[in-house]
């Protein structure tokens, strides 16, 4: 052991003076700050998922026309994704860079709804989805305009410009498949049917969405129920289709407990940033 | 993404009206442009319909490689700009589809065309893409022949081809630049990173010189398409000015062109460099390149087990007519 200086009477009467300044541990995450994280993953990780299982889709559309629209929504989640994800890491501060974030958590630190990590299964269940969760995610980013976080607000003005057009051009499509052929009907009924399971989720209510409501940070989802309703409503009656019958609501995917898919869409989505963990691209 | 022409031009035919062939070739040497309306001889029509039909089914087939890599992209800036880049080539593919049909053949048919093998797209595409580093030597090498090929076609005697080059090489430029970056960040990067750069150049290197086409010796239809505009380089002096472009990017960033006869020739004032194995190019045109078939597989596939979706629009779109019709 090296010598050390010794404490000198001077140091002793100085630290009896010094008042006292904290426990011994790493600086405190406030506890704000760990909710707000959270709810950030939140967001970020339903554009990411839903940005990514958009992206298999490219080049096997059933059209140029829809390949392009498929794409420029996949854009614009990636893009909501990276803002959100960043600045969650911010809001974090552990180091980790939203890139950490996308591509170094597993399964159970992933916060996306069961909905985003359905499979696209044919374009008439993609496009279910799509509308399903676009005319939530409008709603939901049109409150969070208002958000007391400014940098939330400011990623939801501009995300809600693009996901309103998500919404519009899902909406056609399910009109379109619905009230189109006998089978486009029938591929359209069930795409709604698979789908219509995971709604309850979206309008869960669990202790940090409601904290970071009553901050006036987060979306109060209870407060657009109704308007959710009617309008997927409305557009299922113009597609002269049914609106599926309720069930017992699947929840989970806020805390980590996702379906068996989201394993699958994150192999491939990680896989060049875990085989090579030292390096950047 | 471009394709060079793989098909036997038309021979003008002899029933064309002299005095409208002798007023268009005037036209077409003074540089004119030549628009829809216009009369044309038949040979040009079927000529330039074959070219940029066959350089939107170029864009089409592109997407597949690259589209092999979106979900994979190792990181999310990565993954938006190959998002973006993809998506560029069906915008790409759109409207030079469009710009084919001003010749009076429909999207459907040329379509038809390209899943019954009838029409050909570049042949760069039958290659599959095995690394990150082949988004990186795609962008870098495939777009930048691309660039090469289509900066000249902006001049093109057709009007609707010469415009849309316009708005596709600036994207293009895009494209090279970012393929460009990814291979300079990897050939920076680690040991691993550096094996990938330099085999995805070793291997998409040749066929990227294949993509100017045949010899000039052996590319019959330069002449005509010359005289007519619808050219404006041969295909060797492209690849030419390619090779020379290109060796320095590699040499700055540490890479080696895989061929050992390259070496710069002051006399002429550009790179000589090693034959183009012919016999690969011409087995992949006919259809042989290593996956080709899952390329027209893939096509055939997203046509035809969508095929439901197009006729409920159709179908859909008749109802709303008759619909106004009735009220």
């Amino acid at each position: 052991m090296p010598s050390l200086p010794p404490i000198r009477p001077e140091d002793e009467a100085v630290a009896k003076v010094r008042g006292n300044t904290g426990a011994f541990d790493a600086p405190p995450v406030a506890e704000e700050d760990r909710v707000r994280f959270d709810y950030l993953l939140r967001l970020g990780d339903d554009s990411l998922i839903l940005g990514q299982r958009l992206s298999e889709y490219c080049g096997h559309a059933p059209s140029v026309e829809v390949d392009l629209s498929l794409a420029n929504m996949g854009l614009d989640l990636i893009g909501q994704a990276t803002h959100f994800l960043e600045y969650a890491s911010k809001v974090e501060g552990a180091g980790r860079d939203g890139d950490a974030l996308a591509f170094r958590r597993d399964v159970l630190d992933f916060r996306n709804c069961w909905l985003v990590e359905q499979p696209n299964g044919d374009f008439a269940q993609t496009m279910a989805r799509q509308f399903l969760f676009s005319t939530w995610q409008k709603l939901l980013f049109g409150q969070l305009t208002a958000s007391a976080d400014e940098m939330i607000a400011a990623i939801a003005a501009k995300a809600v410009k693009e996901v309103t057009y998500h919404e519009e051009l899902s909406a056609e499509w399910v009109i379109r498949l619905g009230d189109g052929t006998d089978e486009s009907r029938r591929r359209m009924k069930e795409g709604l049917d698979w789908n219509w399971r995971f709604i309850p989720e979206l309008f869960e209510m669990d202790e940090i969405a409601a904290e970071m409501t009553s901050r006036g940070i987060g979306a109060d989802v209870g407060s657009f129920r109704e308007e959710y309703d009617r309008k997927v409503r409305a557009v299922i009656e113009q597609a002269t289709l049914e609106v599926p019958s309720d069930q017992r609501p699947i929840l989970g995917g806020r805390r980590g407990h996702h379906s068996e898919n989201l394993g699958h869409i994150l192999a491939p989505m990680q896989y060049l940033q875990r085989t090579y963990p030292d390096a950047t691209w | 993404m471009y394709t060079a022409e793989l098909q036997k031009t038309a021979r003008i035919a002899s029933t064309e009206d002299p005095d409208k062939l002798a007023a268009f070739e005037a036209r077409v040497a003074a540089d004119e442009f030549i628009e829809p309306k216009d009369w044309m001889p038949e040979a040009y029509r079927r000529t330039l319909t074959r070219q940029i039909s066959q350089h939107a089914h170029s864009e089409i087939v592109g997407m597949l490689p690259e589209g092999n890599w979106i979900s994979r992209a190792p990181s999310l800036r990565r993954k938006a700009i190959l998002l973006a880049k993809v998506q560029d080539e069906a915008g790409h593919g759109l409207y030079l589809y469009s710009a084919a049909e001003t010749l009076g053949t429909s999207r459907q048919e040329m379509i038809e065309a390209l899943h019954s093998g009838k029409a050909k797209y570049s042949t760069i595409f039958n290659y599959p893409t095995l690394t990150w580093a082949d988004i990186g030597a795609i962008g870098w090498l495939v777009d930048g022949a691309a660039i090469m090929n289509q900066v000249p076609l902006q001049r093109t005697s057709y009007g609707p081809y010469a415009r849309a080059m316009v708005r596709v090489c600036k994207e293009e430029s895009f494209h090279q630049r970012q393929g460009y970056e990814i291979m300079m960040h990897l050939a920076a990067g680690t040991v691993e990173q550096k094996r990938m750069a330099q085999d995805a150049l070793n291997r998409w290197w040749w066929p990227s010189l294949m993509m100017f086409g045949p010899p000039d010796e052996n590319s019959p239809n330069t002449e005509q398409s010359m005289r007519w505009r619808i050219k404006r380089d041969t295909n060797d002096d492209l690849r030419q000015k390619f090779v020379d472009i290109t060796k320095p990017q590699a040499d700055a960033i540490g890479l080696n062109v895989p061929d050992p006869d390259l070496r710069w020739n002051e006399e002429k004032g550009g790179h000589d460099f090693g034959e183009v194995d012919w016999d690969e190019f011409y087995a992949v045109v006919k259809g042989e390149g290593p996956v080709a078939k899952e390329r027209m597989k893939a096509r055939r596939d997203a046509w035809e087990q969508n095929a439901w979706v197009r006729e409920a629009a159709d179908a859909y779109a008749q109802k709303q007519i008759r619909k106004r019709e009735a009220a």
